[in-house]
């Protein structure tokens, strides 16, 4: 089962390493990971999502929590929550194709960002559930680049992850 | 308030933190810290042959004392020869801090000379690790160090230091904080109540208990409570290797270690026990054999300072997370205040039964190893070991048969007095970690237990014995070969013997140790073993190596069978199985 994680760990050269490293030292995967700092310059906050089963999960996450840099954790898929990833996509776009590719975009409340005579350059966001299905929705021959931000998640209510 | 240079900062910080012995070997970008201490008088250093033998003698020296050791070495090869070290002491949870020097800040990336990614390169196997890069962060990083190193489940950790860091010109107002605090790190402090209650409630309903202790009651100094209730519920106890002596060795209620090379009784009780308290353990795989066929029927109380460790293999049926000293404190609470205790008939019954398996298959109670014959056993050398030091040297192992050995017939009856690598099985580390441990005890009686293979590892360091007059006793269980190499292809290969072999390449010992300015003995025959062993410890000041000629076909056992083997399934001899 995908399963996101959310910490807020110290903001400090290394940290970023020790999270990582402790994925493949251990042996488990990395789908996506995203970093940045937040209000609280001495904290950055890391979101990752990883497929495992629960007692697979129950490790990682104590394990991370093991980690000195780490401050706090959230499993966010524990609780009803919102998940967030940003995809920039260059399709071929010629001919009968740019006005389906223009439809497809707004079927599924994306932007054209950039455009030349053969190309829309498109912003999607959503869970990745949505990011997947546009690209299929567009079809594979059309595709010249993605690039995928990763997931990015919060809590929903009142539950907030802070110091 | 005094201004201090870098490098007398990182040296004063040390002996305010109460550090008396370092272990080391200087070089380029650690000269700075190496003036330091040259100008002072707190904090002395102790110079090794080979940096891996510092991080090992001050593993001994923490494992013995239970403070933590600490090691200084320079940038590049001086900082990666010290990684075996340092993971030794991450997997058996060593209290180590290990300071490298690294080259100067503005070279750092730049391939400089003796350059090397320290805290890179030791990031999986230390608990945590620092890159210096003020000064005037030098004395609050040394601390944290020391508390990160030391609390919790202990470990090493890392202080890299460049070289500008320490420079003697600029100076610095020195302060050594009291206390530190850390936002991001809490070791637990105290376990669960409810949990408690809920395991002593099981405990109380057990009629066939067994408790497992582990080197988390060594190092967590918690053999005093555990003994306790263990004698007031009348309990059996297994130590791992790692918690010999955590439990006494020669009381009647211990079963001797359990797992891979474990007693047939403690396995056996284990694999049919009803309740489990597992206390500082970690189920490793060398302990559990097979982890689904681990102890089917029982209920598995686990205490342990690392959340972590509990339900990592084998899950737990009551968790508790706290520091096994002050969890066995409320159980014991607990204990004290109620009348119920487990079912007296049933608690009788499982020892019965128990003992009978410790009279039919105890390696202490029936003999395991033939002695009529003409050569020597390595068994009857760690009884000799066990019966002329009464008991109470400390033992230093290295890694092999005369490991499993030790561990078998050497009875620990009191904690940190058996120093070995469980958990990575470091051969080498023998001989330095006595250093250690002599360093820190100078009339203890100091063993340190080898083979000819393992011995080979770290024997420069017998000219450090030389230096700081250390009288460690090199018992060498010589066998020559490298025995458990040559048993597991005995064992699975069909007695292909490849390249466990010495082919007659082996040192004289004997004139070796005299090279060293020390004393060698050789020992072939049965009725001179004893007598040479007494007068080899009657030297007192000197450091003395036994070769000692034991059979080369010997094998270790009790040994469980693996794959797929429970507990319970053990090789008795070449030849019996359970």
């Amino acid at each position: 089962m995908k399963r996101i994680i959310s910490l807020l760990m110290e903001n400090e050269p290394g940290a970023l390493s020790r999270v990582v490293g402790l994925f493949s030292q251990r042996g488990y995967n990395i789908e996506t990971l995203t970093v940045a700092p937040t209000e609280d310059e001495t904290l950055s906050r890391l979101t990752l999502t990883t497929i495992g089963n629960d007692h697979k999960i129950e490790q990682i996450t104590k394990h991370l929590n093991r980690l000195v840099d780490v401050v706090k954790l959230v499993d966010l898929t524990e609780g009803s929550h919102i998940e967030r990833e940003l995809m920039m996509i260059k399709v071929r776009a010629t001919g009968a194709q740019r006005a389906e590719v223009k439809r497809c975009v707004e079927i599924f409340r994306g932007q054209i960002i950039d455009v030349t005579a053969s190309v829309y350059t498109i912003q999607l966001t959503g869970d990745s559930d949505k990011l997947d299905a546009f690209y299929h929705a567009v079809g594979d021959a059309a595709i010249l680049e993605v690039v995928r931000s990763g997931v990015s998640g919060i809590a929903r209510g009142e539950k907030v992850l802070g110091l | 308030m005094e201004k201090l240079s870098g490098g007398d900062i990182l040296i004063k910080a040390l002996a305010d933190e109460g550090v008396d012995l370092i272990f080391g070997y200087p070089g380029g970008a650690a000269l700075h810290i190496y003036d330091a201490i040259f100008r002072q008088k707190d904090v002395k250093h102790i110079l090794v042959r080979h940096e891996q033998a510092a991080t090992h003698a001050a593993d001994g020296y923490a494992r013995s004392t239970g403070r933590t050791g600490v090691v200084l070495v320079t940038s590049g090869p001086g900082a990666t020869n010290a990684i075996t070290g340092i993971a030794t002491a991450y997997m058996d949870s060593i209290p180590m801090v290990v300071i490298s020097g690294q080259v100067v800040s503005d070279k750092i990336g730049e391939d400089a000379f003796q350059e090397t990614d320290m805290v890179g390169v030791s990031r999986p196997i230390v608990k945590h690790s620092f890159l210096v890069k003020d000064q005037r962060d030098i004395a609050e990083t040394v601390k944290k160090a020391f508390y990160i190193a030391s609390t919790g489940r202990p470990g090493p950790v890392v202080i890299d230091v460049p070289k500008d860091i320490t420079n003697p010109v600029d100076k610095f107002d020195y302060y050594y904080p009291e206390k530190i605090k850390l936002r991001s790190y809490t070791p637990a402090t105290k376990g669960h109540t409810g949990q408690i209650k809920k395991a002593v409630q099981q405990m109380l309903t057990a009629r066939r208990p067994m408790i497992y202790a582990g080197g988390g009651v060594v190092q967590g100094n918690a053999s005093a409570q555990l003994t306790k209730i263990a004698k007031m519920l009348n309990f059996p106890v297994t130590n791992t290797l790692m918690g010999l002596g955590a439990y006494p060795g020669t009381d009647a209620q211990f079963l001797g270690m359990l797992g891979m090379h474990g007693t047939v009784e403690a396995n056996t009780a284990m694999h049919h026990a009803d309740v489990i308290l597992a206390v500082g353990a970690r189920f490793d795989d060398r302990v559990t054999n097979t982890p689904n066929k681990f102890c089917p029927s029982a209920k598995i109380i686990h205490i342990d300072v690392d959340p972590a460790s509990i339900s990592k293999t084998v899950p737990a049926d009551i968790p508790i997370v706290g520091p096994v000293d002050s969890v066995l404190d409320e159980m014991l609470e607990l204990i004290n205040a109620t009348n119920e205790r487990p079912d007296e008939k049933a608690i009788e019954n499982w020892w019965k039964e128990i003992n009978e398996w410790r009279n039919r298959y105890g390696i202490l109670s029936t003999p395991r190893y033939d002695t009529t014959g003409e050569m020597l056993m390595p068994q009857e050398v760690i009884r000799t070991l066990f019966e002329v030091t009464k008991g109470d040297a400390f033992v230093c192992s290295d890694v092999g048969q005369h490991q499993m050995f030790s561990a078998q017939y050497y009875q620990f009856d009191k904690p940190r007095r058996w120093v070995n690598s469980g958990g990575l099985g470091t051969m080498g580390f023998g001989l330095p970690s006595a250093m250690g441990v002599q360093m820190a005890h100078r009339d203890a009686a100091v063993a340190c237990v080898t083979g000819e293979g393992s011995i080979q590892m770290c024997i420069q360091e017998l000219s450090t014995c030389l230096q700081y007059h250390l009288p460690v006793k090199i018992i060498c269980v010589n066998n020559q070969a490298l025995g458990m190499v040559k048993q597991w292809q005995d064992m699975q290969y069909d007695s292909r013997y490849s390249e466990s072999l010495y082919e007659d390449s082996l040192p004289d010992f004997v004139k070796l140790m005299e090279a060293f300015g020390h004393v060698g003995m050789r020992v072939t025959k049965r009725d001179e073993l004893k007598s040479k062993m007494e007068e080899c410890f009657a030297m007192k000041d000197k450091c003395v190596f036994m070769d000692i000629y034991v059979d080369p076909k010997e094998h270790v056992y009790p040994m469980q069978v693996a794959p797929n083997g429970s507990m319970r399934d053990m090789w008795l001899s070449k030849t019996e199985r359970t």
